[in-house]
């Protein structure tokens, strides 16, 4: 199991690489730079600037030079924050992002498979429907419009359920404080909620049709038991092939709930980056997610292998 | 004595989206303490269903009406709690396929000492080493290891152990035993009948076999009921069903068995051989892990024969014996590694790749499973023209549509048809389409590769009576590959036994059956159950103990011969014993 997992965090490698340098391309040859404001500089200040940051030089020497540089962990200064490099940068922004998503994600999968098993239990019956359909409302509506619904509900008119004001913050972080991360969370989960208890539906409603659940059944053990020991093992399966997915949609879901709720996450700098030509910031943000995502499947393989003896095997 | 169950009248329905099914229809019988009660009938009979629906284990769409007693007290439609306390203690079940029967993440362990734990609330500890008594009485050894494997680690005939020690850990008055044995291997199926045998003459258990086999039910059981569309049509002592069958089906099921005496006329004119298979070897390199060095899995090592026209060869062995991949190598589906397939005196190793094109009109094969081996998506007279189309490329289209309509008579199939998918029609419907679609292109020689396993006997019948009048009409040779030693019989003149890659017996039919030398083929022959409960009394078994051993290993084939097994490359030499009947030397 160790070796497997070298072996592809060995082969992630080049994957990264690509990523890298498409997105070290792409940017460039996104018109503009990070130094055209609507004030132009003397030409010769200009010159000045970009010789410091290496920018008059060809662009395949200055990819090589950023290689360089990447290799040793250093991600370069930000063009626009010039007080910070895109490390501290980063290192600001991704606990608050990290927070957020992950959150968003334990209870997308702890409610969702909730749901979805009860739904597969209850197949056909009004709480099989009632489930399904809310989860389709909940795939179908985009997250930039259940985010100011919410807001406008929870913010602006206030809830009061027998006299407790459950009015809660629309914006800012706050160090992090729970009432500030109950809206955001709850905007990234749902679709999620969605997608994950439906899947967890037509697994579940797929397993409990083998033929082994027979042969428990045929045991005398009571549903519970059943369903505990030994179907929900192999119903998760499909579940953790989609956290791969599930974390690049919770990601760039992040980018706008983050920006809608005004929180610092690094979503808000990759945005901020994109619009200003921060090549560096840009780019750190892309390797940053780029890992994350391939380091989430890794571990989504590797939790399939501990689930499912044959792969485990193989 | 009273009876410990009591079924009467029951009748299930299931609600299908295209309406209702009548499953089983006004079903009444009685299993008394310690008696075999055999359940014959074909797929589709209710026979399954019957037993499911009696403990409250029909599918969400099915629905039981009736009565059904188990030691007088009723159970049909009694609460989840009474018949969870029941099913698994006194009443355990037995499933067919135990690899889709076993939960597949649970270790064995886990499996066998659950229902133990529930029902008889024992320590863990204690229910382990009960366990491991149970692994030794159904014969399997090394329990401790095995307890700790999954399902997927261990053979077909291991896991149908490990069905039989869960069902039996919890001392059941009853085993209903639902087709235990009909993917397994003949010899294997012998060891579970065996052990089942056991269970009833010294644990006294109450067996209720369901079978579509009467071998199988001759050897066991001491009543019989015959179902048929949902109806037990016959009932009675086992000898009087065997021996005085008075409803028209059981007879038809009896008479559908292969007899000895159906071998076929021998063939006439024998002139020069259409096939020479000459040392014909395939192996595969099995890698296990990144740095462990590759080994060969020698799947077909040296086999050679010929065949003439009109002539059948059957090929018959157990799973991993080689004979498919025989098969596929003989028509260049696979790469050999080693000697010579010579057609009509033309080395197919000279050939081009667009040469053994052209001559694939000449060698057709059929396949085992009927439906997965035609596309789902394509209408039966598409499949059908399919090889005529690439074969004869400038056939018209009108051309085409005749001779698929001409073959679809010809093979017993409505020309009607044409336009249906394969999931409208039977299986014996579907291998006929398999036919026609190898037979179009007027093939030469034929490979039927388990082509009738998978069907019910009287299907299998006519299927085998409709392979013998092409080959009638046609003078078309036959490779016939099955693990079924008696269809083989009906069809084939000369019998060829393979072991583990290698011929260790080849003879004319006759003289195979009624003289076989091999302890391999003598104890083949000897597990084949016959549908005669006296013979089956009487006979005395030849076993063989344990699995096949790993074909990886390369002293295996030398199972039969212990005193070479100090030189690991040596390979038994066929002798000849009387004229055209080699055997390979043993011990």
């Amino acid at each position: 199991m160790t070796g497997y997992a070298l072996r592809r965090i060995l082969g992630a490698i080049p994957t990264l690489f690509v990523i890298v340098t498409l997105a070290f391309f792409m940017m460039r040859a996104a018109p503009g730079g990070p130094f055209d404001s609507e004030r132009r500089l003397p030409p010769e200040v200009e010159r000045n600037i970009k010789a410091a940051y290496d920018l008059d030089k060809p662009l395949v020497q200055q990819y090589f030079l950023y290689l360089g540089k990447l290799a040793h962990g250093d991600l370069g200064p930000s063009y626009k924050n010039k007080d910070f490099t895109v490390v501290q940068l980063i290192a600001t922004g991704l606990p608050v992002s990290m927070r957020l998503g992950l959150s968003a994600m334990t209870i997308a999968l702890l409610l969702g498979s909730f749901l979805g098993v009860m739904a597969a239990l209850r197949q056909n019956q009004w709480q099989d429907y009632s489930v399904m359909g809310v989860a389709m409302l909940g795939i179908t509506i985009p997250t930039f419009v259940t985010a100011p619904l919410l807001t406008l509900v929870f913010g602006i008119y206030g809830v009061t359920l027998f006299g407790h004001d459950l009015s809660l913050p629309v914006g800012g972080w706050n160090g992090g404080a729970l009432a500030n991360m109950i809206l955001p969370v709850t905007v990234l989960a749902l679709p999620q909620i969605a997608i994950v208890s439906r899947l967890m539906r037509g697994a579940m409603v797929e397993v409990l049709r083998a033929n082994y659940i027979r042969t428990a059944r045929a045991k005398g053990l009571s549903a519970r038991r059943i369903v505990m020991r030994h179907a929900l093992r192999a119903a998760v399966l499909p579940l953790v092939s989609y956290l791969g997915p599930a974390l690049a949609a919770i990601l760039t879901g992040s980018l706008i709930v983050e920006q809608i709720f005004g929180l610092p996450g690094i979503g808000r700098y990759f945005i901020q980056g994109a619009l200003n030509r921060d090549y560096t910031l840009v780019l750190g943000v892309v390797i940053c997610y780029a890992t994350l995502v391939i380091l989430l499947n890794l571990l989504a393989d590797i939790l399939y292998g501990v689930l499912d003896p044959k792969v485990r095997q193989a | 004595m009273s009876a410990l169950l009591e079924i009467a009248g029951l009748n299930v329905h299931f609600a299908l989206p295209d309406g209702d099914v009548h499953a089983v229809k006004d079903a009444s019988l009685t299993i008394n303490p310690g008696e075999c009660l055999g359940v014959v009938g074909e797929s589709g009979s209710g026979k399954s269903q019957l037993f499911l629906a009696a403990f409250g284990l029909l599918a969400a769409n099915g629905r039981a009406s009736g009565s059904v007693k188990y030691r007088g007290e009723e159970i049909l439609g009694a609460s989840p709690k009474r018949l969870n306390s029941l099913r698994g203690s006194a009443v355990t079940m037995i499933f067919q396929d135990p690899l889709t029967s076993l939960t597949p993440h649970m270790k064995v362990g886990q499996q066998i000492t659950e229902a133990l734990m529930l029902h008889r609330h024992v320590e863990r500890a204690e229910a382990e080493s009960r366990a491991r008594e149970m692994l030794e009485y159904v014969r399997i050894p090394e329990s401790t290891r095995r307890l700790g494997q999954y399902p997927h680690e261990l053979s077909g005939g291991m896991r149908q152990r490990v069905m039989i020690a869960m069902a039996t850990i919890t001392g059941p008055d009853l085993i209903i035993a639902d087709e235990p044995t009909t993917a397994l291997d003949v010899t294997v199926q012998a060891q579970i009948l065996e052990i089942l045998r056991n269970l009833k003459d010294e644990k006294h258990t109450a067996i209720a076999m369901v079978s579509h086999d009467m071998g199988v039910i001759a050897g066991i059981a001491d009543r019989v009921q015959v179902m048929a569309r949902g109806e037990i049509v016959e009932s009675g002592s086992a000898d009087d069903i065997f021996y005085a069958p008075r409803h028209a089906y059981t007879r038809m099921l009896l008479d559908a068995i292969p007899k000895a005496d159906e071998a076929p006329a021998p063939v006439t004119e024998i002139g020069a051989p259409l096939l020479t298979v000459d040392e014909l070897k395939v192996s595969f390199p099995i890698k296990n892990g990144l740095f462990a060095p590759a080994q060969t899995l020698r799947a077909v090592d040296g086999i050679s024969f010929t065949l003439h026209q009109g002539e059948t060869l059957g090929v018959v062995g157990e799973s991993g014996c080689g004979k498919s991949t025989l098969a596929r190598a003989v028509l260049q589906l696979l790469p050999k590694t080693g000697g010579h397939v010579v057609w009509l005196g033309r080395d197919l190793d000279a050939q081009t790749q667009s040469d053994i094109r052209k001559l694939r009109q000449d060698f057709q094969i059929v396949f085992q499973d009927p439906l997965a081996s035609l596309d789902p998506r394509m209408p039966i007279g598409v499949s059908i023209a399919e090889p005529l189309k690439a074969l004869e490329p400038g056939l018209s289209r009108e051309t085409v549509r005749q001779r698929v309509r001409a073959m679809m008579e010809r093979v017993g199939l409505e020309p009607g048809w044409i336009n249906r998918y394969p999931h409208e029609l039977s299986g014996g419907q579907n291998q006929r389409v398999g036919l026609a679609r190898a037979m179009i292109v007027g093939p030469r020689m034929l490979v039927c590769d388990e082509a009738v396993s998978a069907l019910d006997v009287s299907i299998q019948a006519q299927i085998v009576a409709l392979i013998r009048d092409l080959q009638a009409q046609t003078g078309l040779a036959l490779i016939f590959i099955s693990h079924d030693l008696s269809v083989v019989r009906r069809l084939s003149h000369r019998v060829m036994v393979l072991y583990l890659g290698r011929v260790v017996e080849s003879a004319p039919s006759a003289a195979l059956y009624a003289d076989p030398r091999h302890p391999y083929t003598r104890a083949l022959l000897s597990a084949v159950p016959t549908p005669d409960p006296r013979i089956e009394r009487a006979k005395t078994r030849l076993l063989l103990t344990g699995d096949l051993p790993s074909p990886l290993d390369p002293r295996a084939q030398l199972t039969f011969l212990k005193s070479r097994l100090g030189e690991p490359g040596y390979r038994p030499k066929l002798e000849q014993v009387a004229p055209g009947h080699f055997v390979a030397e043993h011990e």
